[in-house]
């Protein structure tokens, strides 16, 4: 290499004037202090490396760490519940909600964020400041149920907007108009006092357990097992690699016994009412259907129910929150009677030929009783007490039995006992008698209330799932199953053997009350013998509602009916809250059974249907039987199709 | 004998180095902009290196007296070239450094002035008859310094303004400043701090300024903003441990934690994928480089040229210790880049034009 020419005239003249001080002697002890400066400048670098890379690398490594691996949930889906034909009852949905990352959020951004996601500003701000004292990492939730516009909103900004985080979740998709919403029940995020539940032990913060009803006594077999995913994230949360991935575990499907026809029926014939309807198979146990109105919208609690919906059902003074199928704890009235008839009959104290008077009331140890007619019945049988309901003769029946027989024979029937049904804080009932009396209220039991508790007065308290167990389990000549909600779910017998001729003659009095014009004459249907009892309770004294035209006042009607007589399929009971008089009650278990028998008659139609087509399709000759056989399996649709109730 | 120069007479370990340290540099922008927009940074610095060696060359070509004699006329066009960044500047990266000079480059003026304050420094301290650096003469060299810094701060950038007190106050020194004026220069730069750092000081500084002092102090405070970069650095660096991570294999670096892991803070990316060893051997470079560079100005053929190789090396001290110091955390976010090695062109032949005077200097130590 050759350096490029110099100017020599250049040079020499600036080479030619003498130095103008010669200090670089001088400055040789200045220069030897820079050199010095500079080697304690270096080792004061190197020392500063040496804390951070030799002295606490593992404390470095961790940050980075922390940095750059990100754990992601996988959401493992909520099993499916399916009704007793395996129809979708509740199902899940992919939903997107947009949480902030506030680790990047920039408060100028977020104008533009509400505006691009059309959410308030004010709103949006509020929370933000609402959020400043949490720690970074608990990032803020903005908006669920996000749209697509939404997402081609965040999508777009992302480089942006890096605080703009997208959370994929399953929701719970349940029935709308809160149909079957006490028996399906409701999801939420685990609470505090819950985490401290040992029956939610394995749960952790954030998890989203059932919380009421189905949802949440069969959590643990709905509920999957969350997968996690390890990530190595960048700068602005996008995932580079995948480290390693557990994945979700989806929950199982649960079939429930219900049967989404009858269901649909018995919401519709307690629409605009307050009460409870339980449809049992009392061959097994089996719920076809539950009811409890008022009711809610469990889509409303999926994951945060806003507090104004929240407010909105505490305010209620129906309670809509309490699943009177199973909670309800009131008065049968004269429901009751068949039992006091049975327990009458079986300890000997009557038999088939007593018979009383009734002029309309009769007095008792001082005080005067009426019976609900007031002119009187006549003279009056087991049997007509019972198709009329006579107050009177059951009065004296009562008086004769004592407290502790009828409360014996109550106990057999299940009350005052938890039926034992698959669902949450189901409620048991009163039965009284000489030791509950002694032992609740200290006192002993006067003679006089035998006579309220023999009308299924005083405080005697049921539910309406135990009614209809009652009923069923007597129509069954004894043999009580546990109601269940899920198929093959526990059913434990419990059995008693009736005497036949008593028996016979109390059910002989129930199918009387529907069909030989007595109080339940409401009931009937033609075709089929419908059995049952008609009830009426009061809620307050006579001499207290005198005058008063108070809802909450007015008498709660009850009816249970099972048929067919011979060999029952089905038990209903309908508890009508304030509903007046028992005969309003009949209609709803008249339109259940009705339901429940053209579905066998349409189904056993169309089982006969395609018994013909399957041996009509064996005689086809071999040449064109393509096309003909395929014809079956087009009529089995299409019968299928044209029924519409089939698929409410 | 002045007309028969050399190539064998270049400081060539001094060149070698340099040369050492930009291949570390280029490997390390390669690194670190792996499979992002500016992936293309590892072969333009490669250019620019090739470029930077052909200016040095260029500024051997001339005596370093005849760039002395023009130093006036350097100064004033230094001047105009920085007011003229306020014309033609774009604003990048929040600041407005860069003129275009078309084919898509961007020159950097402020990095150029430097070396004509190295030049202006020298001389007026050559020339001085006095036996110490008087007041009145320091007053005036530093005014004249200050022109030129605080059109840079301005712009705003505060790192590279710092650099041109850093030849001056290099200068100053060996020029014989009184200690008392030192201590007074001291006085004032503590006072100057104090006053920045306090609420004060936003009447003075821009706020990011501000804050990057503040940050320093105190990086936890402010985690999201400006302590930001010292927290991901620190991170970096410490996490990088004995040996490092391996090149392209720092999480800080690769996932761009870690802000501009190619330029301001390759320092960072440097000592998270060589580790402690890594750094010991990039900063013993460095120190040899200055060494060199001193030991040329001792044997400087006048005292111009060694003011002006001492002015060289007091600048890249001054550079090392600010941009390694606030990659370890030791110093404020100033934002300069370390010479040789950030990517960037006006960096690279600026510092390669510095090198060229030094050489320049000590291919003419035997003139007289």
């Amino acid at each position: 290499m050759i350096l490029p020419p110099v100017d020599p005239n250049l040079e020499h003249q600036i080479s030619d004037k003498p130095p103008l001080r010669d200090d670089v002697r001088l400055a040789q002890g200045k220069i030897a202090i820079f050199q010095y400066s500079a080697a304690v400048i270096f080792l004061f670098l190197i020392s500063g490396f040496w804390r951070l890379q030799v002295q606490n690398p593992q404390f470095y490594d961790e940050k980075a760490q922390a940095n750059s691996i990100k754990g992601v949930i996988i959401p493992a889906p909520r099993g499916r519940i399916l009704d007793r034909d395996g129809r979708v009852i509740v199902d899940n949905h992919s939903s997107f909600s947009l949480v902030l990352a506030r680790e990047y959020l920039k408060e100028d951004h977020l104008r533009a964020i509400a505006q691009g996601l059309d959410l308030d500003y004010d709103d949006l701000m509020n929370k933000v400041r609402r959020y400043r004292s949490h720690p970074q990492w608990d990032s803020l939730p903005v908006k669920e149920e996000l749209s697509p516009a939404d997402l081609a909103f965040i999508d777009s900004h992302h480089d942006f907007f890096p605080e703009l985080v997208v959370i994929r979740a399953q929701r719970r998709l349940y029935p709308q108009n809160g149909m079957m919403a006490h028996v399906i029940g409701y999801t939420g995020e685990i609470s505090e006092t819950e985490l401290d539940d040992p029956a939610f032990a394995k749960y952790d913060a954030g998890a989203v357990i059932g919380k009421f009803g189905i949802e949440r006594e069969y959590n643990d077999t709905l509920m999957g097992v969350d997968g996690q995913r390890q990530v190595v994230v960048d700068n602005r949360g996008q995932v580079r690699d995948v480290l390693n991935e557990k994945p979700a575990v989806a929950g199982k499907d649960l079939q429930l016994t219900i049967d989404l026809d009858l269901q649909v029926v018995a919401e519709l014939a307690m629409e605009g009412k307050n009460g409870a309807v339980v449809a049992l198979d009392p061959r097994t146990g089996e719920v076809l259907a539950m009811v409890s109105r008022p009711t809610f919208d469990p889509n409303k609690f999926a994951v945060h129910i806003k507090s104004k919906d929240w407010k909105e059902i505490m305010d209620n003074k129906d309670n809509p929150m309490i699943n009177r199928a199973i909670q309800a704890q009131q008065a049968p009235g004269s429901t009751f009677k068949p039992i006091v008839a049975m327990a009458g009959l079986e300890s000997g104290t009557i038999d088939d030929t007593f018979t009383v008077h009734c002029p309309g009331g009769a007095t008792f140890y001082g005080h005067y009783y009426h019976c609900h007619l007031k002119g009187g019945h006549g003279s009056v049988g087991l049997h007509k007490g019972i198709v009329q309901s006579c107050d009177v003769f059951f009065y004296n029946v009562g008086n004769k039995l004592g407290i502790d027989k009828m409360a014996f024979y109550a106990d057999l029937f299940g009350y005052g006992h938890l039926t034992g049904i698959d669902l949450p804080h189901e409620k048991e009932g009163v039965v009284p008698s000489t030791e509950w009396k002694l032992r609740n209220f200290r006192q002993k039991w006067y003679a006089g209330e035998n006579i309220s508790v023999s009308i299924g007065q005083g405080a005697l308290t049921i539910t309406p799932l135990q009614l209809a167990r009652a009923y069923g389990g007597f129509a069954m000549d004894g043999q009580w199953h546990t109601p269940h909600l899920t198929k093959g779910g526990k059913d434990t017998l419990k059995q008693w053997a009736f005497n036949q001729k008593n028996w016979t003659e109390v059910v002989d009095g129930t199918c009387g009350v529907v069909n030989e014009g007595g109080t339940g004459v409401r009931a009937a249907l033609p075709g089929v013998t419908v059995c049952g009892k008609t009830g009426t309770s009061q809620v307050a004294s006579n001499e207290f509602t005198k005058g008063k035209s108070d809802k909450d006042l007015k008498d709660n009607a009850w009816f249970v009916g099972f048929a067919p007589r011979e060999h029952p399929e089905i038990v209903v009971a309908a508890y009508y809250e304030h509903g007046a008089e028992s005969k309003f009650a009949a209609p709803i278990v008249r339109d259940v059974i009705k339901a429940y028998l053209d579905k066998k008659v349409r189904l056993t139609a169309l089982k006969q249907e395609q018994q013909r087509l399957a041996s009509m399709a064996n005689f086809v000759p071999p040449t064109v039987g393509q096309t003909v056989a395929s014809q079956p399996s087009v009529a089995v649709q299409s019968s299928v199709a044209s029924n519409p109730e089939a698929h409410p | 004998m002045s007309k028969y120069l050399s190539t064998r007479d270049i400081d060539w370990p001094l060149l070698i180095i340099a040369l050492v340290i930009c291949g570390v540099g280029v490997l390390q922008i390669y690194s670190a902009t792996l499979g992002t927009s500016w992936h293309s940074s590892w072969w333009r610095q490669i250019l620019y290196v090739l470029g930077g060696l052909f200016l040095m060359w260029l500024v051997l070509a001339f005596d370093y007296h005849s760039y002395l004699h023009y130093v006036n006329a350097l100064y004033i066009a230094s001047v105009a070239a920085l007011l003229g960044t306020y014309v033609l500047g774009q604003a990048a990266f929040g600041s407005r450094r860069w003129i275009p000079v078309g084919g898509g480059l961007h020159l950097q003026v402020s990095e150029f002035v430097k070396l004509v304050i190295i030049l202006l420094v020298a001389r007026y301290l050559a020339e001085l008859k006095t036996e110490a650096l008087e007041i009145r003469e320091m007053v005036v060299l530093s005014v004249l310094v200050a022109v030129p810094a605080v059109l840079v701060l301005i712009e705003p950038d505060l790192g590279t303004c710092l650099t041109y007190f850093a030849v001056l106050v290099t200068g100053a020194f060996l020029a014989g400043l009184r200690w008392k004026y030192v201590a007074a220069i001291a006085a004032v730069a503590l006072v100057g701090f104090v006053v920045v750092a306090s609420p004060l000081g936003s009447h003075i500084l821009k706020d990011y300024q501000r804050a990057r002092i503040v940050g320093f102090m105190d990086p936890e405070r402010d985690p999201q903003g400006t302590g930001y970069q010292l927290i991901q650095s620190q991170i970096a660096v410490g996490s990088g441990g004995m040996f490092g991570k391996g090149i392209t294999k720092g999480t800080q670096t690769q996932l761009r934690f870690l802000p501009v892991p190619h330029k301001d803070f390759i320092f960072s990316a440097f000592a998270e994928e060589h580790g402690f060893v890594g750094v010991v051997f990039m900063l013993a470079a460095f120190f040899v480089m200055i060494m060199r560079i001193v030991q040329n100005a001792q044997t400087a053929p006048d005292p111009v040229g060694m003011y002006i190789c001492m002015g060289v090396a007091g600048l890249l001290l001054f550079h090392v210790l600010v941009n390694v110091g606030m990659v370890a955390g030791l110093m404020p976010v100033t934002g300069i880049p370390l010479p040789f090695m950030s990517a960037g062109g006006s960096s690279v032949w600026s510092s390669f034009l510095a090198l060229g005077l030094v050489n320049n200097v000590r291919l003419r130590r035997f003139v007289n």
